[in-house]
């Protein structure tokens, strides 16, 4: 008797809803034998990552807060993955957002214009509010601009160059790394802020409005939601979204039908470079007020994660979102409240990654006991289909 | 050199899959030397009968016997190391890799590279198959690609050779050059399965022959004292339809190419040179050739896919669409039906309803929103009209036999009612029932008056259906003859490129 791996005639429909619970499920039992071998109480472990973040509102304030960015970077993801682009670089896209957004807040707070602490008298009340509203979306339509900027840059030496754009995009992330540091330690840095790497807080008028009192949720959690509607829609409803995807899925029939090669490359990289842009610039005038080197905590490589977890689909996306999220505050917990080192949550997301991949082999393949096994048969199933 | 023990005895042969049964109780016996025929119907079990004896695929209960022996084969090595070979019609070579290496894939690892080179240039020149052997194989034409499959069986040495649908990308001469190839081999003592429907190859080749329909056995016969009618009843179950070719005066011009000269856009490829061709409105022009010889090229210039062509060499009736997009062509109404069905005429991931988008806009309003209760409108109406035999529009389109796929693909392009209608191979591997409606709808297209251009390597289909044929040679297009004045002859010598140059 020996296992075997067999080619379905079609993809198991099955398969494809229950793979990522499958590797859901596998991750958590590794996990839970690594605590084990950790000399931790596996149980207690596994409800710092799966309970405890949902204890109480401030808690769920948090999973929601860290699942936006994510959420929005990796609804872009999926679009250059369907595609057939493979833009790694979302984290570079992002930090490019965040920096663009600073940049417009601190901008327009040196303006002087109506409503701005230190800012001029405006001429009426009314007027006045109407004005002060327009700060924050200029402030994140920066960082939108800033991320398509970035992601455009990969998409040119794409098209112009025949770059990779698994490379461009991936090491552009460590430009926009280094670009930020700059920011932060040198021109940017807020004079009264005791030499720390930080920009001077934002205005008031420049923040995102919040949603919830004892949590930090603002309002760029609801974009996210209506960018899932929006996504969903364009992927699947609309004429251009399906010219992306078979571009994606077969390019010879994208070429056959006449969509362009070079139209779907750069509107899949804009459309992701402006997501995570938006996102860079939700964290900077979010939860953070300022702009810091610390701006990403790996959103961007999350998200690519969260994508995949998410079926490429924005309503899954929106799951995997949650449950990333979930992973990075329990990973907190973890570290603060049981001593585990915070290296765990990188190893909690590799695994579930990895699984998920392991898991998706049998949407396309089933497992199969065979009565005897020479080496042969294996060249057999490779060979086969039905015809 | 005939032993009376026969070299391969199938008894039970059964092999079922999740929804058919494909081989039902086969019994077959191919003698020493013999040449064996295996009739029938895409989708009638001949391939899935062939990968069991090749060993790539398990029956699921019946015997096999190898001079004389019961053997177990459990894959493909084992097959080779018995002396059985293969050329399957769907080709299992590696695109990436050069004709030597996919070769030598095959061979195992104690030859060399340069070695197998050596032996595919002999056996190439043994048989009059060219083949460059250090050619990548994703440059290669299909016909070139069999050229490869055919040479790889042969350095095997092999006491059974099997043949899945050999012919269909090999000039007259070509074909006959095979068949010199096959009766030597099968003087040697070598036997052979030669799987086919075409029905006077094997009347004229073989010397036996099981017919094969809905996966069982219908009939045992010698070919050679059969009439291609009851070959082709035993093979169908009935009379074939027969094909009703109209003459009538062509109309205006309404595609026109001159001067059309495009260098290769990868080493091996064809450079197109001073392509000349016009077809008129009301009429059928068949390209004939040897694939390799610039059809793709000239083809992928015509429908879009290639944008290099110097402006004013394509017109669409008087407008010049040498630089249009694929899209802005077909929007002036020439259409285009591609030689690949999965990945270029189709998604294959996708249903049918979606497969309908590429080439027809009417499900999108207002230039963005899919209406999805259209779209599937669109396709169930193409289902039904083409007689495509599917679980309906939301089939996937890699879910459809080779055969019902282009019809739902032919159906997709008829339907939208071209000016000029440009189709690539339309019946290749596709069974009998489906190429006559296939052909029959291209007839009532040119009747209703539109322009069709046919580029084709099956003869058969260019006589059967063109009112004009021109010929393909290293890149160069031959004058146009009428149908009345082509013979097989004619065109096999046009098709080496010796046709009266004016």
């Amino acid at each position: 008797m020996s296992l075997h791996l067999e080619r379905r005639s079609q993809p198991s429909v099955v398969m494809t809803w229950a793979s990522p619970f499958m590797a859901l499920f596998l991750t958590t039992v590794l996990a839970g034998t690594l605590f084990a071998l950790l000399g931790k109480d596996p149980m207690r472990g596994l409800s710092m990552f799966f309970v405890e973040p949902l204890a109480n509102l401030r808690l769920i304030g948090e999973v929601l807060l860290k699942a936006t960015p994510l959420v929005l970077c990796a609804l872009g993801l999926a679009v250059c993955y369907r595609s057939n682009v493979w833009n790694i670089g979302a984290e570079g896209q992002f930090l490019l957002g965040a920096i663009c957004a600073s940049g417009a807040a601190l901008w327009l707070a040196g303006l002087g214009l109506p409503g701005v602490t230190g800012g001029s008298a405006g001429t009426g009340p009314g007027a006045e509010a109407a004005i002060r509203g327009l700060y924050a979306p200029v402030v994140l339509l920066a960082g939108v601009l800033g991320g398509m900027a970035w992601a455009g840059l990969t998409a040119w030496l794409k098209d112009r160059y025949n770059a990779n754009e698994i490379l461009v995009s991936l090491m552009l992330v460590y430009v926009a790394q280094q670009l930020l540091n700059y920011l932060v330690f040198g021109p940017w840095k807020d004079p009264q802020g005791f030499n720390f790497p930080q920009t001077p807080s934002f205005d008031g008028t420049m923040l995102l409005p919040s949603l919830l009192g004892g949590t930090r949720l603002h309002a760029g959690s609801v974009l996210a939601l209506l960018a899932v509607v929006g996504f969903a829609i364009f992927l699947f409803r609309s004429w251009q979204g399906f010219q992306l995807q078979v571009g994606g899925l077969a390019p010879a029939a994208a070429r056959f039908a006449g969509f362009s090669e070079r139209r779907a490359l750069w509107a899949a990289l804009l459309i992701s470079g402006a997501m995570a842009g938006l996102a860079g610039a939700m964290e900077a005038a979010g939860p953070l007020q300022r702009l810091t080197p610390h701006v990403s905590t790996g959103y961007g490589f999350t998200a690519i994660i969260v994508a995949f977890v998410g079926r490429l689909h924005p309503a899954g996306i929106l799951v995997g979102g949650l449950l990333l999220s979930m992973v990075l505050i329990g990973g907190e917990l973890a570290q603060s409240r049981m001593g585990l080192p915070n290296a765990l949550t990188g190893v909690f997301q590799g695994l579930l990654l990895f699984l998920l991949l392991a898991c998706d082999t049998l949407v396309t393949h089933r497992v199969r006991w065979k009565p005897r096994s020479p080496s042969s048969s294996q060249v057999a199933t490779a060979a086969e289909s039905p015809s | 050199m005939l032993s009376a023990v026969p070299r391969l005895c199938l008894r039970g042969i059964t092999k079922r899959y999740p929804s058919v049964v494909a081989n039902d109780r086969i019994d077959l016996t191919v003698q020493a030397g013999e040449i064996h025929a295996l009739l029938g119907e895409n989708g009638a079990g001949k391939s899935t009968l062939m990968k069991i004896i090749y060993g790539a695929v398990l029956p699921d209960a019946g015997q096999v016997q190898f001079n004389g022996q019961a053997v177990d084969i459990r894959g493909p090595q084992q097959a080779r190391a018995l002396g059985i070979s293969m050329v399957f019609q769907h080709f299992s070579l590696f695109d990436t890799l050069s004709v030597a290496e996919n070769v030598c894939l095959g061979l195992g690892s104690e030859v060399s590279l340069g070695d197998v080179a050596q032996r595919i240039a002999e056996k190439a020149a043994a048989y009059g198959l060219e083949v460059e052997p250090q050619r990548p194989v994703h440059t290669l034409s299909v016909g070139e690609r069999q050229r490869v499959e055919i040479i790889r069986a042969l350095l095997g040495e092999p006491q059974l050779l099997i043949l899945d649908e050999p012919t269909s990308v090999l000039t007259p001469s070509a074909v006959e050059r095979l068949f010199d190839v096959l009766r030597r081999l099968a003087a040697q003592g070598c036997s052979i399965v030669y799987i086919s429907h075409k029905l006077h190859e094997i009347r004229a080749l073989c010397t036996a022959c099981t017919v094969l329909r809905g996966g069982r056995v219908t009939g045992r016969c010698d070919p050679r004292l059969e009439s291609e009618a009851s070959l082709s009843r035993l093979m169908i179950g009935s009379d074939p339809l027969q094909l009703q070719h109209r003459t009538q005066a062509a109309g205006a011009p309404a595609l026109t190419v001159r001067g059309l000269s495009v260098p290769r856009d990868d080493p091996f490829g064809t450079d197109l040179q001073g392509i000349k061709l016009q077809v008129h409105a009301g009429e059928i022009l068949g390209v004939a050739g040897v694939s390799g010889n610039g059809q793709r090229e000239l083809l992928a210039c015509l429908s879009g896919e290639d944008r290099r062509a110097q402006p004013g060499t394509i017109e669409l009736h008087r407008t010049d669409i040498s630089r249009f997009s694929a899209a802005q062509r077909r929007r002036l109404g020439l259409h285009f039906i591609p030689e690949e069905r999965l990945g270029r005429g189709a998604v294959p991931s996708m249903s049918l309803a979606q497969n309908t988008l590429l080439t027809r806009s009417e499900p999108v309003e207002r230039g963005w929103w899919i209406n999805r209760g259209r779209m599937k409108a669109l396709a169930a109406s193409l289902i039904d009209r083409y007689d495509v035999r599917t679980g309906g529009p939301d089939s996937l389109a890699q879910s459809l036999s080779g055969g019902n796929l282009q019809k739902f693909i032919v159906g997709r392009e008829i339907d939208a009612r071209p000016d000029v209608l440009i189709v690539a191979q339309p019946t290749w591997g596709v069974d009998v029932g489906a190429t006559v409606q296939i052909r029959a709808a291209l007839l009532a297209l040119r009747d209703a008056g539109t322009a069709v251009l046919v580029i084709s390597e099956e003869l058969d289909e260019l006589l059967e259906l063109a009112d004009r044929l021109v010929v393909m040679s290293k890149g160069q297009l031959s004058p146009p003859m009428p149908r009345a004045q082509a013979t097989t002859e004619r065109i096999g010598q046009w098709m080496s490129g010796l046709w009266e140059r004016a």
